[in-house]
């Protein structure tokens, strides 16, 4: 499941292991400074079950988990499963959890870790499909239940224009990488399963991006307060905390769009106000 | 939503469990006991009904003192329809409010959510519960009041200045009113500061104010509500700061004027 992201600088015969083609790895001519072995226990396994299985890596300065998988494939699990691309957190590929805790494997550093073996499972929310790679084409679908942004009609000149300012806002949202980490440590997915009626922080944040852009007209209310279930939302902050990107979920994506929602179906004075002066404001409900 | 079924055969189970190494308990443990200090604190402090006000300063439990005795009260006396099982405390009249601004509050949700109905205590840690509900049904669908509860609090806030302004009004010999300053002054002047930054960053004001449009320069009065919702914007990036610091100041406050009506502590005048 690995890109070719080969550096161009490289001569054509040299045969890397790949666990020193990060970022991180020390410049050429340097040596890295060794830091001893590192004691792992990685899930393997499937949908059916598995186990931890116990590895060692040799850690250098500098290093990542994602280059200790790496290792571990190359010199003692060639079969060991893990999705990654990029290896610059732009992929959003490399999710696990390590130590318990969601996150990019391609930005822990193994010296951040503390002492001890490091634990690296699959994702939680989502089914293991082998090792360290988790089955996330349930968001796809989820996605594809959001309408997409439609644009008010262009002016008179055949353009649209709004202000940056404006902007701005959506695009904090425009950063997320779709890494999954934020469905993975949210409980309504991880703990209760409520994946047949809960989106999740990561398309809350995706119908923000579309809601809140100053030239979108669709109107998403009914899909966040039924389909997307956002009362489900207990605003607990963890998709925040995870989120490798530093997007403020909950309180710019969700609390929002819980307050849009409040606004339609629960202010009695909104709703007065309205019918009285806005009728047209009023969101279409989806058909049962 | 398409059907997912979650196989968590790689992960710990049952309330508690986690792969986690560092302390994750150590911030839901501190949160839980600042905030059952203050509940049983203030709730204490509620049913007294005596020791909320010495000379200009009043307690900011008590305030406004809608019924009372002394010179800060609205209305002297007590009501009339007062229960006689209940011992009179003009606290219970106006603590509701602030209360549920508090208890609505998205950042107090997010604390007591974790830390007292540990759901989930923390994040990627099991949870001692299998069923939930969310906030989709009563009796946690009434969070959504909060915008009702920020609008009192707002007034409040009004209230509390004009309480501050009176801390520095001293009684003379002469029985008139004189300008000066005492330790009090300064505590009842903080509260309110305090108060207002957690208040005026407040995510149902913020939403209010300006979030809810999408195109500021396509509305009415576009400009100015952006620089509202900017401004709310700054004061709610550290709406849990300031939500503690307010918690402690009111609190403080309390104690302060307890303390000073009750003879324990002498305030000092600095003029």
């Amino acid at each position: 499941m690995a890109a070719d992201n080969e550096p161009t600088s490289r001569p054509n015969n040299e045969v890397q292991p790949p666990f020193v083609h990060t970022a991180s790895a020390p410049k050429p001519g340097t040596v890295a400074e060794a830091l001893g072995r590192r004691d792992f226990k990685v899930w393997r396994g499937n949908a059916l079950g598995g186990g931890y299985k116990d590895y060692t890596a040799e850690i250098s300065a500098g290093m990542v988990v994602l280059d200790a998988v790496h290792q571990i494939q190359a010199t003692q699990a060639g079969d060991l499963a893990c999705r990654w691309n990029c290896k610059a957190g732009k992929c959003g590929s490399c999710s696990a959890e390590i130590n318990g805790k969601p996150r990019l494997m391609c930005m822990t550093r193994m010296e951040t870790l503390p002492e001890g073996t490091v634990t690296i499972q699959p994702m939680k929310a989502f089914k293991p499909i082998k090792d360290l790679v988790t089955d996330v084409s349930w968001n796809y679908e989820v996605k594809k239940k959001i309408a997409p942004f439609k644009p008010k009609a262009p002016e008179a000149d055949g353009t649209w224009r709004m202000q940056q300012f404006e902007v701005e806002r959506v695009q904090e949202f425009r950063k997320c990488i779709e890494c999954f980490l934020c469905q993975d440590t949210c409980h309504v997915l991880r703990d209760h399963g409520k994946h047949e009626v809960f989106a999740g922080p990561r398309f809350f944040v995706h119908a923000a991006q579309l809601e809140m852009h100053p030239l979108d007209t669709v109107n998403r209310e009914p899909f966040l307060k039924h389909d997307g279930g956002i009362g489900f939302c207990n605003i607990t902050k963890c998709c925040t905390e995870v989120c490798p990107e530093h997007i403020k979920i909950t309180d710019n994506a969700i609390i929002p769009l819980k307050e849009r929602v409040a606004d339609t179906y629960y202010d009695p004075l909104v709703r007065l106000w309205r019918w009285a002066f806005k009728k047209g404001e009023q969101p279409v409900e989806p058909k049962a | 939503m398409p059907d997912m079924t979650t196989q968590a055969v790689a992960h710990q189970h049952g309330f508690g469990a986690t792969a986690r190494r560092d302390l994750w308990w150590l911030g839901p443990l501190a949160t839980s006991i600042g905030l059952l200090s203050f509940v049983v604190y203030s709730t204490w402090a509620a049913f007294q009904g005596a020791y909320y006000e010495a000379g200009p300063y009043l307690s900011p439990f008590y305030s406004p003192l809608i019924f009372g005795t002394s010179e800060h009260a609205w209305i002297h006396g007590t009501p009339g329809w007062w229960p006689t099982w209940l011992p009179f405390s003009a606290a219970l009249l106006v603590l509701w409010a602030p209360g549920g601004f508090r208890l609505t509050c998205y950042y107090y949700r997010k604390a007591y959510y974790r830390s007292i109905w540990m759901d989930p205590v923390a994040c990627a840690v099991g949870e001692p519960r299998k069923s939930y509900w969310g906030e989709n049904t009563l009796p946690l669908i009434l969070m959504n009041a909060h915008r009702y509860f920020a609008y009192l609090a707002v007034i409040f806030i009004g209230v509390l200045t004009y309480d501050a302004i009176k801390s520095y009004l001293f009684t003379g010999a002469d029985g008139a009113k004189h300008f000066g300053m005492g330790v009090g002054s300064i505590v009842l002047t903080l509260n309110p500061l305090f108060l207002g930054l957690y208040t005026f960053g407040c995510h149902s004001l913020r939403h209010l104010v300006g979030g809810k449009k999408d195109c500021f320069s396509c509305s009415s009065f576009g400009e100015a509500r952006f620089k509202m919702w900017s401004a709310v914007s700054v004061l709610n990036r550290n709406h849990q700061l300031w939500a503690w610091v307010s918690l402690f100041g009111v609190g403080f406050s309390d104690i302060y004027v307890r303390m000073v009506a009750m003879g324990h502590w002498h305030d000092v005048r600095f003029f």
